[in-house]
C-alpha cells in the first residue's frame, strides 16, 4: 500500500476533454470514491491511474515513484472492471491464480494455492472454485472479480462500478463486505460510482466530478453539509435537494448577494396552516414504505421532502414552509459561506 | 445473441417433417458425385465403363493398386517365369499381362498436397490473426483504407495474375518448390484470414487484455492468455477455409509446378493407364484426397459449427 497521487493531469479524446486538471492525492490506507454521472471523467481517471490511457499533461505518483510513463503491469495496481471482469474460458480458481501466474511474479505453485483459498474465503466464493466462471451468478461473478484484485496486495486498488451492474439486495451485501474487506486489510482504494449511498457510506473521502473536473473533495460529512457549489448539493441527498430562488420564502438571514437556496429535508420546518395564512399546498404524498416523499406546491415551485411514514399530512392540506439555515448560493452557483 | 429480438415460433412437427425430407433429398443428390467416385474408385477398369453403368459389381481395389504403382507390360511367358505373386495388387497386374515396376508419383504429389496446403494455412492464420489483432485494437492509420486494400487482392481471378506470378517465380527460382506455392496461397488466404478474424476479435471485450495487462502481462502474454483462448473457434473456422481452399486450388498449381513441388489436384487427371483413362484409379487419387479435408473438418466440427455464425461469440 502506498500514497498515491494525481497532479495536473489532463486526458482528451479527440475533441472531448475528459479529464482536466485532475489533482487528487489518496492517503495510504484510505478508501476514496469519486462520484459523479456519466460523461464526468470518472473512468477515464481510473484508467490514467491504471495506465491503460496515458495523460496528455500532468504526472501520477504511486508510492513516490513517478509512474506516469509505465506500463500497467509496472505500476503495481489491481483493478476491477464494472463488466466482463472473469476470464470466460477459465474457472474460479484460475482467474483468481491469474494475476499470481504473471511471468513477473515468480509465485510456486503451493504458495499460489493457498493464496487463492484464502481469498476465495474472503469473498466467500470459495465453495465454487473449481466452476467455470461462465457459470456463476452476477454477485458471484463480482466477488470473484474482486477476489482476483485483492489476491495481490498492490500500491493502489481501482474499482470502476464494481456493483453497478447487480441488483439492489446484492448491491447492498457487496458494499458492506467490500467496506469491511478494505478495512480488515487497510487497503488504499480508489473507487468510482454514480451511486450516492455507495459513497456516502464507504468513501473516507468523497470526490465530487463534474465536467471533467474535481468540483469538490472532502469527507461525506463536508460535502453533504457544506457543498462547495450547486452541482455538489444536487449530487448528494435523498430525495434531491431544493433549489428555489431567493425571495420564494420569507427568509431574513440570506447573506447578500444570494440567488439560490438549497433546502434539503432538515432544512424546512412544514407545518398545517391551521386557518392563518399559508406558503403552499400538499400536492401528493408519495409512500415508499420506510419513509414518504412529500410533494409541495410553492408558489409555482415544487418542493420533495422526507417525511414520517405515519405522516399526517394528506393532499389538498395548507401548509406554512419555513427555512431551517438552509444553504446558500450566488449568482455563479457557489455557496456563500456563512 | 438475443432471441428477444424476434419472436420465435416452435414450428409444427409437419413443418420440421417438411424440413428434414428437403434437407435429406438434398444431402442426397449432392452426395450422389461423391458416392459415383467412391464407388468408381472400387470398380475394375471395364466396370468402370461399362454401359450401362453397373451400380452392383464385384468391389476392386485394382483402382488403388494402380494408383500408387507403375506397372510395365510384359510378356506371358516371362510372367509365368516369375515367383508366385506376393500381394493381391501383384496378382491382378498380373493378370493384365503386366507387372509393377515401381511406386507412382501419387504419394509425393499427395504429401507435397499436405505439406503446402497446411503450410499456407497455418502462415495464413498465423499471420491473419496477428494482422486482425492490430487493426481491431490499435488506432491504425488509415485502417479501412488498408483494410479493403487487403480485401481487393481478391477481387481479380487468379487466372488474371496467373501469367506476372509465373514470370516472378521463373525470376526468384520459386517455380515448382513447395515454397513458392506456400507464400502464394499464403498470400491470398491471409486476406480471407484478416477480415474473418478481425469479427471474431472484435467481439472480445478488450477489458479482459485490460485486466491481465494491469494484472502483470505484457500486451503479447495477455494476447496469448487471454485473446487467443478465446479466439479459438473463429481461427478454427478460419484455418479451415483457408485449408479448402488451399487444399482444393488448381489453376496456379498446375501452371506454377510441374515437377517435385506437384500438388495432388494437378497429378490426378494424368493418371492414364493403358489404352484410355484408368478411371478407377482416377477415382481413387480422388477418394484418398478428399480424406485429409474431411478428418480435418469432423476434427474442428464443433469449433466450425459455433464459428460459422461469424462473429457470434457468446458473451
Amino acid at each position: 500500500m502506498a500514497d498515491v497521487s494525481l497532479r495536473g493531469v489532463c486526458k482528451a479524446f479527440g475533441d472531448t476533454q475528459a479529464v482536466d486538471g485532475l489533482t487528487l492525492s489518496i492517503k495510504d490506507g484510505e478508501f476514496v470514491v469519486l462520484l459523479g454521472p456519466t460523461g464526468a471523467g470518472k473512468t477515464t481517471t481510473l484508467r490514467l491511474v491504471a495506465g491503460l490511457e496515458r495523460p496528455d499533461s500532468g504526472s501520477i505518483v504511486i508510492g513516490g515513484r513517478d509512474v506516469t510513463k509505465l506500463e500497467p503491469a509496472s505500476r503495481d495496481v489491481a483493478f476491477v472492471f464494472q463488466q466482463y471482469s472473469l476470464y470466460p474460458h477459465l474457472t474460479v480458481a484460475e482467474n483468481l491464480a491469474f494475476p499470481l501466474r504473471s511471468p513477473a511474479r515468480k509465485w510456486s505453485e503451493a504458495e499460489i494455492k493457498s493464496r487463492v483459498l484464502e481469498v476465495a474465503k474472503l469473498v466467500r466464493i470459495d465453495h465454487k472454485l473449481e466452476s467455470r466462471s461462465t457459470r456463476l451468478s452476477g454477485g458471484e461473478m463480482q466477488r470473484v472479480a474482486i477476489g482476483r484484485a485483492l489476491v495481490r496486495k498492490p500500491a493502489i486498488y481501482l474499482m470502476d462500478e464494481p456493483l453497478s451492474s447487480l441488483d439492489a439486495k446484492l448491491r447492498g451485501d457487496l458494499r458492506l463486505e467490500l467496506k469491511r474487506i478494505q478495512a480488515e486489510l487497510g487497503s488504499t482504494m480508489l473507487y468510482v460510482t454514480h451511486d450516492q449511498i455507495e459513497a456516502m457510506t464507504m468513501a473516507d473521502r468523497i470526490g465530487i466530478l463534474a465536467e471533467s473536473r474535481l468540483a469538490q473533495i472532502g469527507t461525506p460529512r463536508e460535502i453533504y453539509t457544506e457543498p462547495a457549489n450547486l452541482h455538489v448539493a444536487a449530487r448528494l441527498g435523498q430525495p434531491a435537494i431544493n433549489l428555489l430562488p431567493a425571495d420564494l420564502l420569507p427568509e431574513g438571514a440570506a447573506p447578500t448577494g444570494t440567488k439560490t437556496i438549497g433546502a434539503r429535508t432538515e432544512h424546512l420546518t412544514i407545518r398545517k396552516a391551521a386557518n392563518g395564512p399559508a406558503d403552499g399546498t400538499v400536492d401528493w404524498v408519495e409512500h415508499l414504505g420506510d419513509q414518504n416523499h412529500l410533494h409541495l406546491k410553492v408558489g409555482n415551485r415544487r418542493l420533495v421532502t422526507l417525511t414520517d411514514p405515519d405522516t399526517l399530512f394528506d393532499k389538498g392540506d395548507r401548509v406554512t414552509v419555513r427555512l431551517k439555515s438552509p444553504l446558500y448560493f450566488d449568482g455563479a452557483g457557489n455557496r456563500i459561506a456563512e | 445473441m438475443s432471441a428477444a429480438a424476434h419472436s420465435v415460433v416452435e414450428p409444427s412437427t409437419t413443418s420440421k417433417r417438411a424440413a428434414a425430407t428437403l434437407v435429406i433429398v438434398y444431402a442426397l443428390i449432392s452426395m450422389i458425385p461423391l458416392f459415383w467416385i467412391f464407388a468408381t474408385s472400387f470398380k475394375t477398369p471395364p466396370d468402370s465403363i461399362a454401359y450401362p453403368p453397373k451400380i452392383v459389381f464385384t468391389p476392386s481395389i485394382e483402382g488403388y493398386c494402380n494408383l500408387f504403382t507403375t506397372r510395365t507390360r510384359q510378356t506371358p511367358e516371362y510372367i509365368n517365369s516369375l515367383p508366385p505373386a506376393t500381394s493381391f495388387c501383384d496378382e491382378t497386374t498380373r493378370k493384365r499381362n503386366m507387372v509393377i515396376a515401381g511406386p507412382s508419383n501419387f504419394l509425393p504429389r499427395f504429401v507435397n498436397s499436405l505439406i503446402i496446403a497446411f503450410g499456407s494455412t497455418f502462415c495464413a492464420v498465423f499471420l491473419g490473426t496477428l494482422a486482425a489483432y492490430g487493426f481491431s485494437r490499435f488506432r491504425v492509420p488509415l485502417a479501412d483504407d488498408l483494410l479493403f486494400f487487403i480485401l481487393s487482392t481478391r477481387f481479380m481471378p487468379p487466372i488474371a495474375v496467373a501469367i506476372p506470378i509465373y514470370l516472378m517465380y521463373r525470376e526468384l527460382g520459386l517455380s515448382d518448390t513447395a515454397l513458392g506455392m506456400i507464400l502464394l496461397y499464403t498470400a491470398v488466404n491471409v486476406s480471407l484470414a484478416v477480415w474473418l478474424l478481425k469479427g471474431f476479435i472484435d467481439e472480445i471485450p478488450r477489458e479482459y487484455e485490460e485486466a491481465a495487462m494491469i494484472d502483470g502481462y505484457t500486451r503479447l502474454q495477455a494476447f496469448r492468455k487471454v485473446v487467443l483462448p478465446q479466439a479459438t473457434t473463429g481461427i478454427a473456422a478460419t484455418a479451415i477455409f483457408c485449408l479448402i481452399f488451399a487444399w482444393n486450388e488448381y489453376a496456379f498449381a498446375s501452371l506454377l509446378t510441374s515437377g517435385t513441388a506437384q500438388t495432388a489436384p494437378p497429378f490426378i487427371p494424368t493418371i492414364i493407364g493403358e489404352g484410355g483413362q484408368d478411371w478407377p484409379a482416377v477415382a481413387a487419387g480422388t477418394t484418398v484426397f478428399l480424406v485429409p479435408i474431411l478428418v480435418f473438418t469432423i476434427l474442428l466440427r464443433k469449433q466450425l459449427l459455433r464459428g460459422i455464425t461469424f462473429g457470434a461469440v457468446r458473451k
